[in-house]
């Protein structure tokens, strides 16, 4: 059952909430253990919100648009009294003292929150495998990894535990976990969703977005938590977008680039795997089939992104997790003096890939390393932007695969961070240039697992991300 | 050890950081950041000139907002999250005669 569907049958009071969410409590009870999409239920607070809708609903009154439909949320999102622990052990136990914007929104909409989902420690990763409490597993093959870092939102939406999650993207860690898992995930323009109190990573690139099962979904959750917000300063003024009005309008007549360099063109960034790149080619001839116009497009700085990324992130992730030092919140190790307690509670707050970053950005930030590193990284940044605009001038929308593969198995690169690193080639950059992106499930590889494809766009169309995403899920045909 | 990046770099860069390295970790570390630092090489050599660094995706102004009083957190559930708080305050070891 959609989203839609539930929510429109609780708000017509054909369906209540609490029943519609012991239902979902049920698929988490019989398969989470082996899955591990959540690291905290919360099932007492989610039976309360979902007997409140009921009651406004016997009231007269209308829940929202989200009326009921059970949703996870990453647990990088503060929820007032409930633990938000990053997947980290710095934050174990902490309960934030207020709620993230989009958490005041999903329950101003109706829907329904049933708890928080695991992560890649401080959403560093692309496998959920950097996680304190352990891995998420890919609900189409337990042996593979859910992608990450907002796996456990994938593994949760794939596995019908919710129809819909909340997950942030800040090189892909929405749409490549949406790929792996076969659902739609979508990271919208920087700015269109407030990040008050979305957890730091790096803030210049770190956006909140919509996962669902289908694209009208995806659609709908967007309208609720896109717009506004006086409480985070980079949230776009006056932008109010409407997605699902959108899904119906087609492709016929749009101008859609194959970006040459993230597809297997000339040029191209290596790694992308055969069957990914027949299946986004395939999605390209449904879109031409569908009306549009196909053009081969040079975005000749994609290919820089991923060294640009991985110094422009760590370095604001250097700056940001400063502030875990065990006075205000979190983790103290004790020790004689202020800075020993400092270094002793950093040391066993933290995991591996969080240090490993954290000191990337230390070295990338610091004197007669900075012009070499972050300093260039900046310019690229430019540059990104630049050719993506010039490719806009004479396209409307961007293709390219989400991932590089099909979900990979457990443990397979965790020993050299590098590897894991690629998965994000095709998604950072529009992390760098604030740009909005969807992926789309089309088709499987040669493993039997989802292939996801991506749609980009310029900054504040996120709208026609949906709509192009509404034309190659009626093409993929059942998954 | 790496050409990219010394032992000492990461020694160094771990205190910066307020992180404890053991020896298993400082070779680890050492040899990872290289190779990812390695990679960093194509925008390392490339040729930039004067290209504008671009902080920021979107065009940032200040924003201010009126000056009227509007409620706050709680303070009092800010600190019961506080590892160790003291008469409305975060108490702390101490901080003089500390190395700098």
């Amino acid at each position: 059952m959609t989203a839609r569907d539930i929510a429109a049958a609780v708000r017509s009071g054909d369906r209540s909430a609490v029943a519609v969410l012991e239902e979902h409590l049920d698929r988490i009870a019989a398969r989470d253990e082996e899955l591990h999409a959540f690291n905290l239920v919360t099932a007492d607070a989610a039976r309360a919100e979902a007997e409140a809708v009921d009651a406004a609903v016997a009231a007269g009154a209308d829940p929202g648009p989200l009326a009921g439909v059970p949703i996870a949320l990453k647990d990088n999102m503060c929820t007032r009294g409930i633990p938000t622990t990053c997947s980290s052990k710095i934050l174990e136990g902490w309960c934030p003292p207020y709620d993230a914007t989009v958490v005041r929104r999903l329950r101003a909409a109706g829907a329904i929150a049933v708890g928080k989902t695991n992560l890649d420690e401080f959403a560093m990763g692309s496998s959920t495998e950097n996680s304190a409490n352990g891995p998420t597993r890919n609900p189409h093959d337990t042996s593979r990894v859910p992608g990450g870092s907002s796996g456990g939102t994938a593994a949760s939406v794939a596995a019908g535990f919710t129809p819909l999650g909340i997950g942030s993207d800040t090189g892909g860690s929405i749409r490549q976990p949406a790929a792996f898992c076969g659902v739609v995930g979508m990271k919208p323009t920087y700015g269109a969703v407030s990040r008050y109190g979305l957890i730091a990573f790096a803030s210049s690139l770190d956006q909140i977005g919509p996962f669902a099962q289908d694209v009208a979904d995806a659609a709908a959750l967007f309208d609720v938590i896109a717009g506004h917000d006086p409480l985070d300063s980079t949230s776009i003024v006056d932008f109010e977008p409407v997605a699902s009005d959108a899904l119906g309008r087609g492709v016929d007549g749009l101008r859609i680039g194959v970006v040459r360099e993230l597809s297997g063109g000339e040029g191209t960034v290596e790694g992308l795997s055969p069957d990914v790149l027949a299946r986004t080619q395939e999605a390209v001839v449904a879109l031409e089939a569908a009306g549009a116009t196909i053009e081969d497009i040079s975005v000749p700085s994609a290919t820089l992104g991923l060294s640009a990324y991985y110094l422009v992130a760590p370095a604001e992730a250097s700056s940001n997790l400063a502030r875990y030092d065990g006075v205000r919140y979190g983790l103290r190790v004790d020790a004689p003096t202020t800075g020993e307690m400092n270094t002793a509670s950093r040391t066993a707050g933290f995991g591996p890939e969080v240090k490993r970053r954290i000191m990337l950005g230390t070295y990338a930030l610091s004197a007669g390393y900075y012009d070499a590193f972050y300093g260039k990284a900046l310019k690229v940044r430019t540059m990104m932007l630049r050719d993506f605009a010039a490719a806009y001038e004479k396209v409307d929308v961007l293709i390219t695969p989400t991932a590089p593969t099909t979900a990979f198995p457990l443990g397979e690169r965790t020993a050299d961070p590098m590897t894991m690193y690629v998965n994000d080639v095709c998604t950072i950059p529009s992390n760098l240039t604030g740009h909005p992106g969807i992926s789309v499930p089309f088709g499987v590889g040669d493993d039997g697992l989802p292939v996801g494809v991506q749609v980009l766009a310029p900054a504040l169309d996120d709208v026609l991300t949906f709509q192009v995403a509404a034309v190659l899920e009626a093409a993929g045909g059942p998954r | 050890m790496s050409e990219r990046i010394s032992r000492a770099d990461v020694v160094h860069v771990a205190r910066l950081a307020r992180l404890r390295l053991d020896d298993d970790e400082i070779d680890l570390f050492t040899g990872q950041l290289g190779d990812i630092l390695a990679h960093a090489a194509d925008i390392e050599a490339l040729d930039v000139g004067d290209i504008p660094p671009t902080s920021h995706p979107l065009p940032l102004v200040n924003v201010m907002r009126a000056d009227v009083v509007t409620p706050s957190v709680d303070r009092d559930e800010v600190l019961a999250q506080a590892p160790a708080p003291e008469d409305g305050r975060f108490r702390v070891p101490p901080v003089l005669g500390e190395e700098p």
